[in-house]
């Protein structure tokens, strides 16, 4: 695709924030389709229907768009996984099942621009010859929920949905689904059994998605981010998408600031952005308090200490550096936060949306909070640090799925590397930052 | 490195002649475990390789016979593929084998033997740990790999999920929630095999819990294999629940005297009592499963009411004890007086060991000179004998004949006059495996769609009782609609068929012109060992005719006697005959009036017949009538075999040694010697010698008879509907007597019909109506269903009594239908009443959860 002037041109590397999926947020009525349409939108449907679907994949393929879930796996990569068209149809799933502790990227995009979520999804459902396309998003965000399905409505009044889209011959229905709120169905598999009907609980892989999905047909599940990301590749052509990020994380990325900065939110820079540069456009720590730990990407992921605030952001440079990019979800601690009871709060976490299914996250997750509990309320014991972080280590990489890992995960990242803190408080050194009274109905 | 396995039934793993290098055969794959060198069939999982090998792996979620789940973690083990260590520990259970796949297991790998260490912890953390009253204590793979494996002791110092305990899934089936580790057995059991997912998942992460949906019991046949592969005593049964310790019990083999499947069972037993019964493994047969009749319903062998000593009616009318010897006396001298006044006609029942039927058949032509022998107790015809002569008397799994493992094989199965839910469940279920894994398309020819046929994805031919001779000839076509002429189909027609002239025959052309297999599947388990032990009075034994010299002189020869030329009676024959003064007497087996085409008739005859010699278990109104009961042995108190529908000899020793019954081949072996003829059956042993004294004999196939089909039978009067009818699984048969647990898991008796003929009759679904034969009327709650018009459907025995004793009507009758009386109410089954006094399903059970 050649460049189109509708693609948001920016000074990279000079500009600090790249407003791409954020650009219209500020707009007035920006989830209203008129609004979207004056700003350029489905402009780059309009494009990618006139293309054969095979090159729009190759298209996704060398712009290097990995995916925004958490994994980073390469998009067009998974696109082009589908075996050749069969019998069965193709189904493309968003996963806006939204919950990972500190993200909330997903949320405001639906909210004030679903339609280039929607956008994106006829493009995808285009590029991977699929007719049926689900959005689902988590059970409680009902504002979400609404503003997506009135977004498809209005796509489907203006022909962009439906039979014959754009008079190009190509039919496509979305369903917006809404889930019943368990953090467990952002797991795909768990994600594609809940669709069913059935229980939300992970799914044995192989067969993958990609080969038995929803229905057992050939399913691509991408991330509500990841899907919107595609329309602007279109318009604004691989060469103008790789001028942001890195070589091998290239794009812009939503970074979900929380905690202790002055403007907390959602800031939109190239991957390979850091957390000192996040910091200073989230007007610096909250009251000039220095940081003690941080998230890079979510509760799932090994802590970061005050050391590794020039860590680029992206995939590769996160995981050299001992965690994990994952949602971006930067959860920012100074120096007043406890790690345990951070780290306690975060386990209730786990043993609250552990899904059941198997024993290691299941039991694990349910003992550690317990033990997690004890040591928070001034009970816990130099044994339990060591039987703490022993259940993480058993926990991570036995489990069904990925949520063992990361319940295990931010258990024995504090524990490694904030250990001191949790002997004072056992050995009595600091006070127990929370009664027992504190965590009653806590749930 | 190269590794000697014990043999299985495939060459997996190859010998030390095996040369290293050579690649995998065809079908097989190559790779290591432990350093050794194995090939395995393509598509096993790694953990069943393991097991051949010899090395054992922890595992709670694994079976071999439900899809992989992987949800216990118990099984990790490490694998490399590629030369690439797998970044984490992969569940054997559920990982395929593959050429280059290098498996270490915890016994070559920390990490793999840590990992599962950890996970019997992870499991224990909510366990409670009541080993010491809990019925799986013992026996309990939680406790023997925790022991073996695990940690023995846990760092779990937080308070255990508690729940309150235990709920009723139904009434035979209680839950343990706390003791369960969530390992889905028992709902994958549910779902894939049995196809009643009436259990499921609730709730979720520690909380998660097994339960019923709200009002929902677990009804199903088969609910009892749930508890047998529980890994933990979560479920647990009412009839088990905290009577015995595992290791106090003994333990025997059997094979189920309940029906014609031949299932393999293990009879747990304690001081003369039998506690409970598991399924046996036998992948020929039953695989691992068994029904809850065949599981739950043996407190008849013990009931209080076990005749023990024969009884003799003395002058005052009376029956009294007597000793064997006066009882032996009396009978002999009383057959032998009937002999001469007008001969003794033989009911063997259809319950009767190989060796036993062949007792009754031979005592009948030695002791009483005569072919009046008929092992039927229920509906049947010349026909059907001539049927049975020609096409399944003599067929085995060794002659060719259909079994289990074809029918999973065929890619059509065509049903007739049969429901292998209610009569044959382990043909249901293995129909349903074919159906499920390999796509067996199964089609029936019955009034409605049964709620088995649609578990197994069937197909029906709608068609009423009577009509169903054209539906069977319509399949002969050479469009093939039930697809019987493709390789391998196999049609299964029921001992029901013989309700509807011609229809055996047209199954039989049927089978001729396609090709399909054919296999008739009785519902009693001796019905097909009686057949061919020669307790008919047209066959002798080994499908011998009566009527074919030589085959007669074979057998004149081995039994040292004449043998009557003529065919003889059969049931019915010999019932009228007993009714109109022409016998001068009966000897009845195990036989239960109310079982017979027309009860009241059959109760004239044998209040009739001059002298009654009757062989049973327990009162009934046979020994109410005769003159000397001899009191024989039950199934597990004597050994024998059965031969399965299949007609697979199912040998079985005695489980309850000392109990001291003698099975009714000694009987009457000691009446043939008082009555001065040898009869040779005074063991299983000696009879079966003696039936091979007979020799070898090609059983010649042909046609004795025509049996022209007859026009469907038409409703006999304005208003009346033609009835359909069969027996449940679970109906008050006295089998199951002096269990109430299990009536509660008895489907509703109802009558069924369709909607035009609700409409037609003003009667809508759920309403009361009154079912009314030429002998009375049964009340009924109506079932308003897709099915045939003009037909009513009920089951053959509501409430205690057979349909056919409650309205004289048997299937293909023309009965009505009314709105029963304002005030009437359905009829109420005795035993289900009892079940439901002991609380409501899903709530929750207190006290020791069970009576008696």
């Amino acid at each position: 695709m050649a460049d189109d002037t509708t693609a948001p041109q920016f000074n990279v590397g000079l500009d600090p924030l790249t407003p791409v999926l954020t650009r219209s947020w500020l707009s007035p009525r920006s989830w209203r389709r008129d609004s979207y349409e004056q700003l350029g939108g489905y402009g780059a449907l309009r494009t990618a229907i006139t293309a054969q679907p095979e090159q729009l994949v190759e298209l996704m393929k060398s712009s290097g768009l990995r995916g925004r879930g958490g994994a980073g796996f390469p998009t067009g990569l998974k696109w082009s996984f589908l075996p050749p068209l069969g019998a069965k149809p193709r189904y493309l799933v968003v996963n806006g099942d939204e919950s990972e502790p500190g993200t909330c990227k997903d949320i405001p995009l639906m909210m004030a621009d679903p339609h280039l979520l929607v956008e994106g999804c006829i493009i995808t459902s285009y590029a991977i010859r699929s007719h049926y396309c689900v959005i689902y998003i988590r059970g409680e965000l009902i504002h979400p929920i609404r503003r997506v399905r009135s977004a498809v409505k209005e796509a489907y009044a203006a022909g962009y949905l439906g039979k014959n889209i754009l008079g190009t011959g190509y039919d496509l229905d979305i369903v917006v689904h809404a889930g019943a709120g368990a953090y467990i169905c952002g797991e795909e598999t768990a994600l594609l059994s809940s669709l069913e009907g059935f229980r939300g609980q992970p799914r044995l892989k192989p067969p993958f998605p990609a080969v038995e999905g929803l229905y057992a047909a050939p399913t691509v599940v991408n991330n509500v981010e990841t899907i919107a990301s595609v329309p602007s590749i279109i318009s604004g052509g691989v060469d103008w998408y790789r001028k942001f990020g890195t070589d091998k994380s290239p794009g812009t990325k939503i970074f979900s600031l929380s905690g202790h900065v002055e403007r907390p939110g959602q800031y939109e820079a190239p991957l390979g952005t850091t957390l000192r540069q996040l910091i200073d456009l989230a007007g610096g720590m909250k009251d000039g308090i220095p940081i003690k730990f941080w998230t890079p990407g979510g509760s799932s992921v090994p802590l970061f200490g005050d050391d590794k605030l020039d860590v680029p952001l992206d995939y590769d440079d996160v995981a050299a550096a001992g965690s994990l990019l994952g949602t971006t979800a930067l959860q920012i601690f100074n120096q007043t936060a406890s790690v345990p009871w951070a780290v306690a709060r975060w386990a209730d976490f786990y043993r609250h949306e552990s899904c059941g299914k198997c024993a290691p996250c299941r039991e694990g997750t349910a003992w550690m909070s317990k033990t997690l509990r004890r040591i928070i309320t001034g009970r816990g014991t130099l044994e339990d640090i060591d039987t703490l972080e022993d259940t993480a280590h058993n926990i991570f990489g036995r489990a069904f799925c990925a949520l063992g890992d990361g319940a295990a995960t931010s258990v024995s990242s504090a524990i490694q590397r904030f250990r001191q803190e949790f002997v004072d408080m056992v050995t009595g050194v600091t006070p127990a930052p929370s009664t027992q009274a504190d965590l009653i109905e806590m749930h | 490195m190269t590794a000697t396995l014990p043999a299985t039934e495939t060459p997996a793993i190859l010998g030390p002649a095996w040369d290293a290098d050579a690649p995998a055969p065809d079908g097989y794959v190559k790779f290591v475990i432990d350093g050794q060198d194995v090939i395995a069939p393509k598509g096993e999982m790694v953990i069943r390789t393991c097991e051949r090998m010899g090395i054992e792996i922890t595992r709670f979620c694994d079976h071999p016979l439900l899809e992989p789940i992987a949800a216990c973690r118990q099984c990790l083990v490490e694998m490399e593929m590629g030369g690439r260590k797998m970044p984490k520990p992969q569940p054997a259970c559920a990982v395929a084998v593959a050429d280059g796949l290098v498996v270490h297991t915890q016994r070559t790998s920390e990490v793999a033997a840590r990992a599962q260490w950890a996970n019997v912890e992870f499991i224990l953390t909510n366990h409670p740990l009541d080993c010491p009253m809990c019925d799986k204590g013992g026996e309990c793979p939680l406790q023997n790999q925790d022991l073996a494996h695990g940690p023995g002791e846990s760092r779990f110092k937080e308070a255990k999920r508690t729940f309150v305990k235990p709920i009723a899934i139904s009434t035979e089936i209680l839950l343990d929630r706390d003791r369960c580790i969530l390992c889905y057995r028992c709902t994958r059991f549910s779902e894939e095999i049995a196809g009643d997912p009436f259990i499921d998942m609730l709730g979720r992460g520690v909380r998660q819990q097994v339960g019923t949906g709200p009002e929902v019991p677990f009804q199903s046949y088969f609910s009892g294999n749930t508890i047998q592969i529980c890994p933990v005593g979560a479920l647990t049964s009412t009839a088990y629940r905290f009577r015995s310790r595992a290791f106090d019990l003994k333990s025997a083999p059997t094979i189920c005297e309940l029906c014609s499947a031949g299932c393999e069972l293990r009879t747990d037993h304690r001081s003369g009592k039998i506690l409970r019964r598991y399924a046996g493994e036998n992948g020929d047969v039953n695989e691992e499963w068994n029904c809850d009749k065949g599981r739950f319903a043996f407190r008849y062998v013990t009931a209080d009411d076990r005749l023990r000593t024969p009884l003799v009616r003395g002058a005052n009318g009376s029956l009294a004890p007597a000793s064997w010897t006066d009882a032996m006396t009396a009978a002999a001298a009383g057959l032998a007086k009937a002999k001469a006044a007008g001969g003794v006609g033989v009911l063997a029942g259809g319950r009767l060991t190989v060796t036993d039927a062949y007792a009754y058949g031979k005592f009948a032509r030695v002791a009483l000179g005569t072919n009046d022998v008929d092992f039927r107790a229920r509906v049947h015809s010349a026909e059907e004998l001539d049927f049975l002569a020609r096409r399944v008397v003599g067929v085995s799994p060794k002659t060719g004949g259909v079994t289990y493992r074809g029918l999973e094989a065929a890619k059509h199965v065509l049903l007739v006059a049969l429901e292998p839910e209610e009569e044959c469940p382990i043909v249901f279920l293995r129909l349903r495996k074919a159906a499920r894994r390999h796509g067996t398309q199964v089609t029936a020819v019955a009034p409605y769609a049964s709620y088995g046929l649609h578990k197994m994805g069937g197909v029906l031919i709608p068609a009423a009782p009577g009509a169903e001779n054209a539906a069977v000839a319509a399949l002969a076509g050479a469009d093939d609609p039930a697809g019987l002429r493709t390789d391998g189909a196999v049609i299964l027609v029921g001992e029901r068929a013989a309700e509807v002239p011609g229809l055996l025959t047209a199954v039989g052309e049927l089978a001729d012109e396609t090709g399909a297999r054919l296999a008739w599947v009785p519902r009693r388990a001796g019905e097909r060992g009686a057949l061919d032990a020669g307790a008919t009075p047209t066959l002798l034994p080994g499908g011998r005719a009566v009527t074919d010299a030589a085959a007669r002189a074979q057998v004149e020869n081995a039994w040292g006697t004449a043998i009557p030329e003529t065919p003889g009676r059969d049931t019915a024959g010999i019932l009228a005959a007993a009714a109109a003064g022409e016998l001068g007497g009966l000897l009845i087996g195990g036989v239960e009036l109310d079982d017979l085409p027309d009860p009241a008739a059959a109760r004239r005859a044998v209040a009739n017949a001059g002298f009654v010699v009757s062989l049973e278990l327990r009162p009934s109104e046979v020994t109410d009538l005769a003159d000397v009961v001899l009191p024989v042995a039950a199934a597990p108190e004597k050994a024998g075999a059965y031969l399965d529908w299949e007609g697979r000899v199912r040998p079985f020793n005695t489980a309850l040694k000392w109990a001291g019954g003698l099975d009714d081949a000694r009987v009457l072996d000691t009446l043939g010697v008082e009555m001065d003829v040898d009869l040779y059956t005074q063991t299983p042993k000696s009879a079966t010698e003696d039936l091979a004294r007979l020799g070898a004999y090609e059983i010649p196939r042909t046609r004795t008879a025509s049996y022209p089909p007859t026009a469907a039978t038409p409703a006999a009067a304005d208003g009346a509907l033609t009835l359909a009818s069969w027996r449940l699984l679970l109906d008050g048969s006295r089998a199951e007597d002096g269990e109430p647990h299990l009536a509660g898991t008895r489907r509703p008796a109802s009558a069924r019909m369709s909607p035009a003929t609700a409409d037609r009759l003003g009667l809508a679904d759920g309403a009361l109506v009154a079912l009314s034969g030429r002998a009375g009327s049964v009340t009924l709650p109506l079932v308003v269903t897709d099915m045939v018009d003009g037909v009513v459907w009920a089951p053959g025995r509501i409430a205690g009594a057979s349909l056919a004793a409650q309205t004289g009507a048997r299937a293909g009758d023309g009965v009505t239908v009314a709105a029963a009386a304002p005030g009437a109410t359905a009829a109420v089954d005795p035993d289900v009443v009892a079940s439901e006094a002991e609380g409501r399903i899903g709530s929750v059970v207190t006290g020791m959860g069970g009576s008696k």
